[in-house]
């Protein structure tokens, strides 16, 4: 019976570290990889793990008969330190370098630190690449602050949004919403010249980037449910953006 | 003179990606570099007239290829470096243009406008498939642990 609970407890360290991965923005295969490379190292010869973005299901086989874990993914956020930081952890436990307890320690630790930049910081750095994207697009230089300025605004509106209704797709909506008024205002009071690039640039961080890239490097592993799953949720994205934006376009 | 415009904006833009994904802050000046070497294939091919999917694909790939090579080197995992990179690739331009045309009922410039992001779209998907794939040849070791029995 000792040996079921042993089993127990490195499960528990392997689907904390995927849970931690899962929701911050891992992708499936290396969510995958991890857990059964931690199990492979804290003695589970045997493992199979499926997980999708909504979920993970673990099994072990070394026990008979076999022990089942699920764990349900509700919230998703990006987060690539976290990321980086529980695949240290998982690197120094196949190195022989910290053992099950250690690693259960650190993973708690890292679950519940927020590590996300300050509210202003995040600000700053949208309105920034919001403004470089105008330039990058071909605007002019004048287009720079509108866009910056828009940009900081459809982010933190965002950001604002998405606490007050938990619902993406209207956070998204509105954001794009208020991208495309404020670009709106600072064209019409002869602020900027091109209103096209400055909406594009400045709805450029809402854009579903990681989604796209972690739904086709998804797809091409073999992970068909959970590529085709953020395939989905990086298109509804795309369309909230869109549909914000033709909404305010339609009105002028 | 555009090129040192498009040189500078580039890397600031991916690197405040990096920032607003929380990427460590140790890797952002690389995010903002595979970010940049990416966008200046990208805008070197299409400023010369050669198209955007080309761009892209080449643009995809090479920022994959500088992605894996960063990950192997600092042993971090390659979505750090490569989706700062890939952001600027995104086709949010020829999205926008497509719902333009949409609200001003002008459907057929608009499926086409679609069809060319969808096209981008798949450009960056094969770019990044093709440089993964050149990794696997490069790279024959599997997925199972190396150190196996210890």
């Amino acid at each position: 019976m000792e040996n079921r609970d042993k089993t127990h407890e490195i499960m528990d360290a392997c689907l904390l570290a995927g849970k931690i991965m899962l929701q911050s923005g891992a992708e499936t295969y290396r969510v995958e990889d991890t857990m059964r490379r931690m199990a492979f190292a804290l003695g589970i010869q045997q493992t199979h793990s499926y997980v999708t973005p909504t979920g993970i299901m673990f099994s072990s086989e070394d026990v008979r008969p076999e022990m089942t874990r699920l764990i349900r993914i509700s919230d998703r956020t990006t987060d690539l330190k976290k990321v980086a930081l529980v695949n240290d952890v998982s690197r120094r436990i196949s190195g022989g370098q910290i053992g099950l307890s250690e690693a259960v320690r650190q993973l708690k630790e890292i679950e519940s630190a927020s590590l996300m930049p300050p509210f202003l910081v995040q600000l700053l750095a949208a309105a920034l690449a919001s403004g470089c994207f105008a330039i990058m697009f071909l605007g002019s230089w004048e287009d720079f602050v509108p866009a910056a300025i828009a940009g900081g605004a459809g982010y933190s509106s965002m950001m604002l949004f998405h606490r007050m209704i938990p619902v993406k797709f209207f956070a998204e909506f509105s954001a794009s919403v208020i991208v495309g008024l404020c670009s709106y205002f600072f064209v019409s009071i002869g602020l900027g010249n091109e209103l096209d690039k400055i909406i594009i640039g400045a709805v450029m961080p809402l854009v579903p980037g990681l989604l796209i890239t972690n739904a086709v490097r998804d797809l091409m592993a073999g992970h068909l449910v959970s590529g085709l799953s953020k395939g989905a949720e990086a298109f509804l994205t795309a369309f909230a953006i869109g549909s914000g934006i033709a909404a305010v376009l339609s009105f002028l | 003179m555009v090129y040192l415009e498009q040189l500078i904006t580039s890397f600031i833009a991916s690197a405040a990606f990096g920032i607003l994904f929380n990427a460590p802050r140790e890797s952002l000046f690389k995010c903002g570099l595979s970010g940049m070497l990416g966008w200046m294939v990208y805008f070197g091919l299409t400023y010369q007239g050669y198209g955007a999917v080309l761009g892209t694909l080449a643009a995809a790939f090479f920022i994959a290829l500088v992605s894996q090579m960063f990950a192997k080197f600092y042993k971090m995992p390659i979505i750090i470096f490569s989706v700062a990179g890939i952001i600027p690739l995104v086709p949010g331009g020829l999205a926008y243009d497509t719902m333009r045309n949409i609200v001003e009922n002008d459907y057929t410039t608009a499926v086409a406008l679609g069809v060319k992001a969808l096209m981008i779209s798949g450009a960056i998907a094969v770019g990044l498939v093709f440089s993964e794939v050149i990794n696997h040849v490069f790279r024959r070791q599997g997925a199972i642990p190396r150190k196996a029995g210890s």
